[in-house]
């Protein structure tokens, strides 16, 4: 098989944190915050390291949208550190961990600034679209949605944008030839289809468990390759049509109110218009 | 990886947010470290937080979940330091030639800084582990690297370093197991005390002394666990570390063959000596990786626990204590960065600073530890919550790979040898 897949990865604020609204209400604290791989990305990148084991596909490419800028401040404390100092870009740590996972190579899309701060799945999907046409790439592997935006858009765009069919909420793929067996996790249960390639697929959270990276293959990705590109070589157009007027924490919980008897209970749910 | 098993154990739990769970007792979220000026992965390179993610994400789920049960009934976690070894922690320093995965001291560091955050006592071990494959690789002719190490590497075989005796621990020079040599044999006699991993593991590194009093009489032999004339004594009752097994190592007329000698004769004390200088920074890594997590725990319960109508984060002489506590965790691991630094290179402090960075960080932790326990009030007494454990498994930091005692006998000598 001569497949080439195409995985992308988001750079996300990391699940663990506790997540803050900034004070003028535009958005959430980024700043110094720890940001680490989209946790169903790195699904997506082990579904498809899975596929190249199998020898289903011969190369995974992975691909990451963001900022061209370096890692600034944290140069000045590489003093301690030893002698092989590389000055990354922020982004590329998280393609980085993805070649450390199994893929072949790298693809950094720059974005900076404020295209950055308002890119979302619809160019986010353009750039996947264009990508895949350029690297002639037969299957996209997604993971189903950003735990920061919780879209669930991405996936289903780009399929449409490039007329293929696609695979969504994935928690079991089997690849034949030029078809694919998916089952997806859907409201009612598991739907079994059959689509061909090209496709898209969006991974689930049973699709697989993400392998630790190990620390040989830690150090072979840094030699495996990342190119940048931009945006305009590929002729997409990253401005946004959307516009984010506030952004506010969920409501404080309330305490709840005790009641004696299912009378006062219902009387209470009638007053507060729930019945 | 961490994030989607995590994600994968709060899905099951039902549809709680992730924030909900603010259990105290054990918060695998919480072992992800994030505390931004404390936060350890400040100002290292991209390649070593890949490391550190790795160990962390390891940590978190192989290691944290399973820690109390493996202290309170005394497992010796094979299958996990197994799991940890298919991902290149069981020789981190070791040649790749061999096996090993070639990083340096400090990246070495990092790793078992992070590991620690899961279970020190396993940590420890793997580190004692790691320090006899790096003396065999290091110290050893090709015959036994090529026969030891790759094992050792994956740690389908476990290993033991032997120095101390129930007759001399800090006067290690003093040792008195003998080996004579009869023909092709070393023929062994005599005791190792405090051996960790000692009856479980398979491969020994043991001094002896084949020649006359005093460390030039000192050698360095490979011991395998099934050669006869070698027993174990009794597994001892420990008030931490317990999920390695300490066992005395009994030699009654063992053959070893000269075959197994690392090294020449007389070199043995030197080899451990050396062994020794990576062995205290590891050491007070793990110290450093249990500091960070009682921390964070410390942190976490000053926020939730209420006493006179506020949360205990707002008493002044509390919050004060925290920034000592964190301004003492950073201190302690530039210390232990620095020496490992020195060592990788081969500077002419490295043995001081290794001793300066193993006395302080081992002191300094413990001191953190123990104050973070106060903090948790009568709940940090409780063995369900984590912040006594890692107390307990730290305070044996102070007193083995030399006492903090030595370590000053150490840096002593260095500043005035020039005299």
């Amino acid at each position: 098989m001569s497949a080439r897949v195409l995985v992308g990865v988001k750079r996300v604020i990391d699940y663990a944190v506790k997540i803050r609204v900034k004070p003028d209400h535009t958005g959430v604290v980024t700043d110094g915050v720890k940001h680490s791989m989209n946790p169903f990305c790195e699904i997506a990148v082990e579904e498809a390291v899975k596929l190249k084991e199998k020898k289903l596909v011969k190369e995974v490419v992975a691909v990451s949208c963001g900022p061209q800028q370096a890692q600034g401040k944290e140069i000045d404390l590489q003093i301690i550190s030893n002698k092989r100092m590389t000055v990354g870009f922020i982004l590329q740590e998280t393609i980085r961990t993805a070649l450390a996972m199994g893929a072949d190579r790298g693809i950094h899309v720059e974005v900076s600034g404020k295209d950055y701060e308002t890119l979302g799945p619809l160019q986010v999907s353009k750039i996947l679209a264009a990508l895949a046409k350029k690297e002639e790439a037969n299957l996209i592997i997604l993971g189903k949605q950003a735990i920061d935006d919780d879209c669930n858009q991405t996936g289903q765009m780009t399929a449409a944008l490039l007329d293929w069919p696609q695979g969504t909420f994935a928690s079991e793929v089997t690849m034949d030839r030029d078809m694919l067996k998916v089952v997806r996790e859907i409201d009612g249960g598991l739907e079994t289809i059959k689509i061909k390639m090209p496709a898209v697929l969006t991974a689930d959270l049973r699709l697989n468990t993400p392998r630790y990276a190990t620390l040989p293959n830690i150090m072979k990705a840094k030699k495996k390759k990342i190119t940048t590109v931009k945006p305009g070589d590929l002729g997409v157009d990253v401005s946004s049509r959307l516009e984010v007027l506030n952004v506010e924490e969920p409501p404080q919980r309330l305490a709840g109110v005790k009641v004696e008897t299912v009378d006062d209970l219902v009387g209470k749910l009638k007053e507060a218009g729930k019945i | 990886m961490a994030a989607s098993r995590a994600l994968a154990k709060v899905v099951r739990l039902g549809s709680h947010s992730i924030h909900r769970s603010r259990i105290l007792k054990f918060n695998g979220l919480q072992r992800r470290g994030i505390a931004a000026c404390i936060d350890p992965s400040l100002g290292l390179t991209d390649e070593q937080k890949e490391f550190q993610k790795v160990a962390f994400d390891f940590a978190a789920n192989e290691m944290a979940p399973h820690m109390a049960e493996w202290d309170q009934k005394e497992i010796f976690p094979v299958d996990a330091m197994r799991k940890a070894a298919q991902l290149g922690f069981g020789g981190i320093y070791v040649n790749p030639d061999v096996g090993g995965s070639g990083l340096s001291r400090l990246d070495t560091s990092i790793i078992f800084e992070a590991l620690s955050t899961g279970c020190v006592s396993t940590t420890a071990y793997i580190s004692i582990h790691n320090m006899c494959a790096w003396m065999i690789d290091t110290f050893g002719n090709n015959e036994q690297r090529e026969k030891y190490c790759p094992d050792l590497c994956s740690m389908q075989k476990l290993a033991s370093y032997c120095l101390t005796e129930p007759g001399s621990g800090s006067d290690a020079a003093s040792l008195l197991t003998s080996a004579k040599l009869q023909g092709d044999h070393y023929i062994l006699n005599g005791s190792k005390a405090f051996i960790s991993g000692g009856g479980d593991t398979d491969v020994y590194v043991v001094m002896c002394r084949t020649g006359g009093k005093g460390p030039k009489g000192i050698s360095c032999l490979v011991v395998e666990k099934e050669t006869l004339g070698l027993s174990f004594g009794k597994k001892e009752k420990k008030i931490g570390w317990n999920s390695q097994p300490t066992r005395a190592v009994i030699f009654e007329d063992c053959a070893v063959p000269v075959t197994n000698r690392l090294g020449a004769e007389g070199e043995g004390f030197n080899i451990a000596m050396k062994g020794l200088n990576g062995g205290r920074i590891n050491i007070a890594s793990c110290s450093l990786g249990a500091a960070h997590a009682a921390v964070l725990l410390a942190r976490d319960y000053l926020c939730v626990r209420k006493q006179f109508g506020e949360t205990l984060s707002n008493s002044q002489y509390l919050q004060f204590k925290l920034a000592e506590m964190a301004t003492k965790l950073v201190a302690s691991r530039l210390m232990v960065r620095q020496a490992a630094l020195s060592l990788q290179e081969g500077r002419p402090d490295a043995v001081a600073l290794c001793s300066m960075a193993k006395l302080f960080v081992t002191d300094e932790c413990f001191s953190i530890c123990n104050q973070a326990l106060q903090m948790h009030g009568g709940y940090g007494y409780l063995k369900d919550y984590a912040v006594q454990q890692y107390l307990r498994d730290i305070r044996v930091h102070q007193i083995l790979e030399g006492t903090n005692e030595v370590m000053r006998m150490i840096i002593a000598r260095s500043l005035l040898a020039e005299s």
